[in-house]
């Protein structure tokens, strides 16, 4: 072969190399989708949004309590980790230069790479142990745990990328800082902000390693925050390693039904921070 | 409707002072003495004295980094944004140390456009609202009656007056450009400092921003940075040169571009350097 030929050759087969390697990528992610939604699709039925479980050995019944206790435990853990991941970005990206926000930034980076176990066994320190239970609320500090660091690091590169010259546009007008922040800055970022949230809750939403000794799980409605929750993910996990036909089909279905709801958030918030909608 | 916002200097005008001036002169909007600058270590500008007068027009020129657009943020006391900005020296506005007062006020009194026009994510209306705001002025009507009078001194409202709701970002780059002169007009500041407020503009766009510079002296101190020395012989009633830091040389405009008493300033002139 010349060297012409053996270039151009080299060419095309590293070209093949990565278009193979993307497409195995997208492959994956449609044989996923395709497994959910065949094993998933023909196990849903009313029953599964608004039933209970059915003892061990019966077939029917539903997830009903598992989703609402999901939505439970997401919402409080929101409620606790998105406002304090929100201010600690701010921090970082405005008044963050020097040994402390540096230390802050570190530790929030390694907090990204603890296994999100290590965070259930945490919050089952923190919270079972003293208060003697398990509890929807001590898997909503779990997850915020783990939603804290992805707030706190997406807010301060979204609010980073707001141009320089409209904080000082503020300031020119006799704005303090703060009022130059919450007023302009942060304005300017939302969208970016509020889409790195909405994927830090879709990634708790999905957890269940946190879930095992926090929240625990029940085959029941709990009551209230401090009662044993049921959440979806941990009904997959025991559905899924259960010897009986019928709860591998609702393991399914509860994974079907977990995609969907990730998505709709997903969609609904892209759709009402989309640049097309009216602002102010 | 200008009396919408009073100024709340405590001493009113300035006592004058016999001994400083020369009988029949007026008194400088701005006076600067002695005035050092450091980024760090480095100095940017060195022993800087200068006297800015009210009402008219004051270009400033000079090859990039000679310390120009630093000697303006340093009016305003914008140069505080910037980790490790220093300075010495003194700054009087009206014989009140700029350096020293609260600077939220300074900046009401002294506004500033910047070189790209930085419209913020907002609406039209609320661009021009933004200081009148920040400021505590409330009350619709007053807002109304306010924004509309700045667009109009910043020859914009006849462009924008349907679309007051509509996002700034729609605007054209010169149009947004006088948006935000409009913006820096609505809290009536006494001295407006403009940092080549033209130089991302196309010329159409830049003669629109000259004419309105030039009508705005009545009201308002000028204080504009150009690196487009046509500019400056066209609208500047005093223009001062600067190079390496120092102010070279400070004197009516005409006397600068027709003839300059430095070396250094008739080589930048005329085109030798820079």
């Amino acid at each position: 072969m010349t060297p012409h030929r053996w270039r151009n050759f080299v060419n095309g087969l590293m070209f093949g190399l990565t278009a193979a390697c993307a497409l195995a990528t997208v492959c994956f992610l449609f044989w996923i989708l395709g497994f959910l939604i065949w094993n998933g699709g023909r196990s849903l039925n009313l029953a599964f949004f608004t039933h209970l479980p059915k003892p061990p050995g019966e077939t029917g019944g539903g997830m009903a309590n598992a989703i609402i206790g999901s939505a439970q435990i997401v919402l409080i853990a929101s409620l606790i980790g998105l406002p304090i991941g929100f201010l600690g970005g701010i921090y970082l990206a405005e008044f963050g230069s020097g040994a402390f926000p540096f230390f802050v930034r570190y530790t929030a980076d390694l907090l990204n790479g603890v296994p999100s176990i290590v965070m259930g066994l945490f919050a089952y320190a923190i919270v079972v142990r003293p208060m003697h239970h398990f509890s929807a609320f001590a898997g909503s500090v779990a997850l915020s745990v783990i939603l804290i660091p992805t707030t706190i690091r997406t807010t301060e590169q979204f609010l980073r990328a707001v141009p320089q010259t409209l904080r000082e546009g503020a300031l020119a007008l006799g704005a303090n800082k703060w009022r130059a922040i919450a007023t302009v800055v942060v304005p300017a970022a939302v969208r970016g902000v509020a889409t790195g949230m909405i994927l830090g809750i879709a990634r708790i939403a999905g957890e269940s390693a946190p879930l095992l000794f926090t929240s625990l799980g029940n085959d029941y409605w709990s009551t209230s925050l401090s009662q044993p929750t049921s959440a979806l993910p941990l009904m997959i996990y025991k559905y899924a390693i259960s010897p009986y036909a019928d709860w591998h089909r609702q393991a399914w279905a509860a994974g079907l039904v977990l995609l969907a709801l990730m998505l709709l958030l997903n969609v609904g918030a892209r759709l009402v921070l989309s640049p097309g909608a009216p602002r102010n | 409707m200008m009396g919408t916002l009073q100024h709340s200097t405590a001493a009113g005008p300035p006592a004058p002072n016999p001994g400083a001036t020369a009988p029949g002169r007026v008194e400088p909007k701005l006076k600067i003495s002695r005035l050092n600058f450091f980024y760090g270590a480095f100095q940017a500008l060195h022993h800087v004295e200068l006297e800015i007068a009210a009402n008219r027009i004051t270009a400033l020129i000079g090859p990039s980094g000679c310390g120009k657009s630093t000697f303006l943020r340093v009016l305003n006391r914008m140069h505080e944004t910037v980790r490790g900005a220093r300075v010495s020296g003194e700054v009087l506005l009206d014989n009140e140390d700029a350096l020293a007062m609260d600077v939220s006020r300074l900046r009401r009194r002294v506004g500033m456009v910047f070189q790209k026009p930085n419209p913020f994510p907002k609406s039209i209306f609320d661009n021009v609202a933004y200081g009148l705001r920040v400021n505590g002025l409330k009350g619709s009507a007053h807002l109304k009656e306010a924004v509309e009078h700045s667009l109009r001194r910043a020859a914009l409202w006849d462009e924008v007056k349907d679309k007051l709701h509509k996002s700034a970002y729609d605007l054209s780059g010169g149009q947004q450009q006088r948006l935000c002169i409009a913006r820096g007009l609505a809290v009536d500041p006494e001295v407006l400092l403009l940092d080549e407020p033209s130089s991302a503009l196309d010329p159409i766009a830049t003669a629109k921003i000259e004419e309105l510079v030039f009508h705005l002296k009545e009201n308002c101190t000028i204080v504009i940075v150009t690196h487009n020395m046509q500019q400056a012989a066209r609208i500047a009633d005093d223009t001062g040169f600067f190079l390496l830091g120092k102010l070279i040389e400070f004197d009516k405009t005409e006397t600068i571009f027709k003839n300059p008493a430095k070396k250094e300033t008739e080589d930048y002139i005329t085109g030798r350097f820079g």
